[in-house]
């Protein structure tokens, strides 16, 4: 099998892409994949360490599990709150919500 | 150092379906093809599981992650018009969040990925055991009361409040 | 060398290998031409299918259906392929050209894959996966993916109408098929389809889970879109839905795609409720496994081509509301009665052990399960009962207190 430490690479540099892609991009939804992107990481990273250094115990694949239900939970109230500002303001680029800015 | 098999060849085809997906979400100018990016990105994901001896991860992350949650994506992208009005691609900091990625990643490598390479490591080039716990062992470490039954009600609390709450915030609230 | 025939892979492997092909490519190529078949099999049954489904339709209609190309008409189909594969291939203008080409293909490629989890006898299987129910339905959901995209890629309004409400639909039927599925593999204590079969050597699952079998079989007509929830393929409505930009081979394969996604559904209802192989002599010769299986098959397929031409298409909002608020409250009321049911003959003791074919030891269990199920649909339909009768008590209210403006006039 391949070593541990190239899936933990793999997984490392999707997070950095996704994290770039929080920081960079204007429009909402593409925030938001970029945040789906990041937690796949997380998954791949938690799977590879379970399967490497502890198969027996489940706790691995227990926590990869919560974690696609926090992914999915954040993903179905982002995007409502997403068409509220959209239905509201007309637009979902992040720097068009700045109503609370000083 | 890597024998050329299946499974190497496996990895670096999903590999490759990982980073190029995840490559096309942040830098794709028409946001369906950034979702559909998104996709291949997480079947990439789900062929890592697969090799990982982890099936069941593997199935829900195409049921959950492709067949809910790009879905849902798509239908926010078409819903919202974001194709009519993309002006911009980045914002104003692009250069700046450019360098904060980079670091991250040198940061995680140094952090996490050479303690367990060197010599000083752990260093499991190969798995620690091959007695992989099933799927069976997965549905029953998620009731048993030792284990994790009580962060499964939990997560099941959340997503019936995650279920309520996108319901209130997306309904039109015109037609009563 | 004496050689069973057991299957292609076991047979193929050593033969080649013993003609001097190296022991691993002699594997792969084995396997291969396992793939092939099981995959080519699917795609050559759809000519048979289309034809039973035109001369069935046609016999309710009180007409005889297409009899001229071949005897009985058998050939129609193949002359109605080779017309498509010549029509001139158009992309709309404006369309996105790799999505739009792409949807069909993925589209069949769902249906396809799910017939890699089939057991077709005791030792014939593609690949026998641990969780098999569970990747048939994460393989139906990319079938969704693909009608999506090729609304979108079409470019067209109407087109991307159809295509949001189709989506809507599967996705929301999604939901009580795999809470009727959760129903067998409670009862097999497994997500492997070899396992399943096996299970119901005693007694088909039909009976005692069948308001899972009655929910998934709804489920099934409505996420492959057959009457009566035939919205995805209205002809009469939004000018054909998201197939609309589409002609040529890539209409025919979407066409192809929904008659075997039809019948796969049926195939798998076929294995999961009414025991798959099994039947008397199926375990001794494997050949007879296949029959039965598609014997079983048809005796769920052709009721559902008899639907088709009989019922009126439901509108949108009813679908909706058929599906959120009576199918999935039922689905998961079924969920939580059979899985209590269950714990409770195995503390009494009822319960078969696991691998026991002896019907008469599955005949406790069986029973009360199916009890439980009786009295689930009593109190189902009397909750429709009541239901009705309250709707019909508005109605004469309301009709009365029209007469009587009438009757003070006189």
């Amino acid at each position: 099998m391949v070593p541990l430490w190239m899936y933990l690479l793999v997984a490392a540099a999707m997070f950095s892409i996704g994290v770039y892609g929080v920081l960079a991009r204007r429009n909402a939804v593409a925030i938001l994949m970029s945040v789906e992107l990041m937690l796949s990481a997380v998954n791949i990273n938690l799977i590879a360490f379970w399967r490497y250094m502890a198969p027996e115990n489940m706790a691995g694949q227990a926590f990869a599990a919560f974690v696609f239900v926090v992914a999915a939970a954040e993903a179905a109230v982002g995007l409502a709150i997403i068409i509220s500002i959209y239905r509201s303001r007309r637009s979902v680029v992040v720097e068009d919500v700045n109503l609370l800015k000083g | 150092m890597l024998e050329l098999n299946a499974q190497t060849i496996a990895f670096f085809v999903f590999a490759l379906f990982s980073l190029a997906g995840a490559v096309g979400v942040v830098s794709s100018k028409n946001l369906i093809h950034g979702a559909l990016y998104l996709i291949v990105s997480l079947f990439g994901g789900a062929g890592f599981f697969v090799l990982l001896s982890a099936p069941f991860m593997a199935v829900v992350q195409v049921l959950v992650y492709i067949g809910a949650i790009a879905i849902l994506i798509i239908f926010a992208v078409m819903l919202t018009r974001s194709m009519t009005n993309m002006t911009e691609l980045f914002n104003r900091q692009w250069w700046m969040s450019g360098i904060v990625g980079i670091l991250l990643f040198v940061l995680l490598t140094i952090g996490v990925i050479l303690p367990v390479w060197g010599e000083n490591g752990i260093n499991p080039s190969q798995p620690v055991s091959d007695n992989v716990a099933t799927t069976e062992d997965l549905g029953v470490a998620l009731v048993d009361g030792n284990q994790y039954v009580l962060p499964f009600q939990v997560a099941s609390l959340l997503l019936t409040a995650a279920m309520i709450g996108a319901i209130v915030l997306a309904r039109d609230t015109d037609t009563e | 060398m004496e050689q069973q025939c057991i299957n292609v892979i076991e047979t193929m492997a050593p033969c080649l290998t013993s003609s001097g092909v190296d022991p691993g490519l002699a594997q792969f190529i084995s396997i291969f031409i396992g793939v092939i078949l099981v995959a080519i099999f699917p795609l050559v049954l759809v000519i048979i299918l289309i034809w039973l489904e035109r001369k069935i339709a046609a016999r309710v209609q009180d007409r005889i259906g297409p009899n001229r190309v071949g005897p009985f008409g058998l050939f129609q189909n193949i002359a109605d392929a080779v017309k498509l594969i010549i029509k001139e291939d158009i992309t709309p203008a404006g369309a996105d050209r790799l999505i739009y080409n792409l949807a069909p293909i993925i589209a069949t490629l769902s249906t396809t894959l799910m017939w890699a989890v089939i057991p077709f006898s005791p030792v014939h299987i593609g690949v026998d996966l641990s969780i098999g129910v569970l990747y048939f339905t994460a393989i139906g959901s990319i079938g969704t993916l693909a009608i999506m995209m090729a609304g979108w890629s079409s470019n067209n309004k109407y087109a991307l109408l159809g295509a949001f409400r189709v989506v809507a639909q599967l996705v929301s039927y999604e939901i009580p098929m795999v809470l009727a599925l959760l129903v067998p593999v409670m009862i097999a204590g497994t997500l492997s389809m070899q396992g399943i079969v096996v299970a119901q050597l005693g007694m088909w699952f039909i009976v005692p889970a069948f308001l899972s079998a009655v929910i998934f079989y709804i489920s099934n007509l409505a996420e492959t879109g057959r009457a009566p929830f035939d919205l995805i393929e209205a002809e009469s409505e939004l000018v054909a839905g998201y197939n609309i930009e589409y002609s040529g081979m890539k209409f025919g394969l979407f066409m192809a795609n929904e008659f075997m996604h039809a019948f796969t559904a049926n195939l798998l209802f076929a294995v999961i409720f009414l025991g798959g192989w099994s039947g008397p002599g199926a375990t001794q010769l494997p050949v007879l496994g296949f029959v039965y299986l598609f014997i079983k098959t048809l005796i769920v397929y052709i009721p559902s081509l008899i639907l088709r031409a009989t019922v009126p298409r439901v509108r949108i909002d009813q679908m909706m509301s058929f599906n959120w608020k009576f199918l999935v409250p039922v689905a998961i009321v079924n969920v939580i009665m059979v899985a209590f049911l269950i714990q409770v003959t195995k503390a009494v003791g009822l319960a078969p052990a696991p691998g026991e074919t002896d019907f008469l030891a599955h005949l406790p269990q069986s029973v009360i399960l199916l009890l439980g199920n009786l009295v689930v649909i009593a109190g189902i339909l009397t909750y429709l009962r009541g239901i009705g009768r309250k709707a019909r008590l508005e109605s004469t209210v309301v009709a009365k207190a029209h007469d009587v403006p009438q009757v003070a006039a006189h």
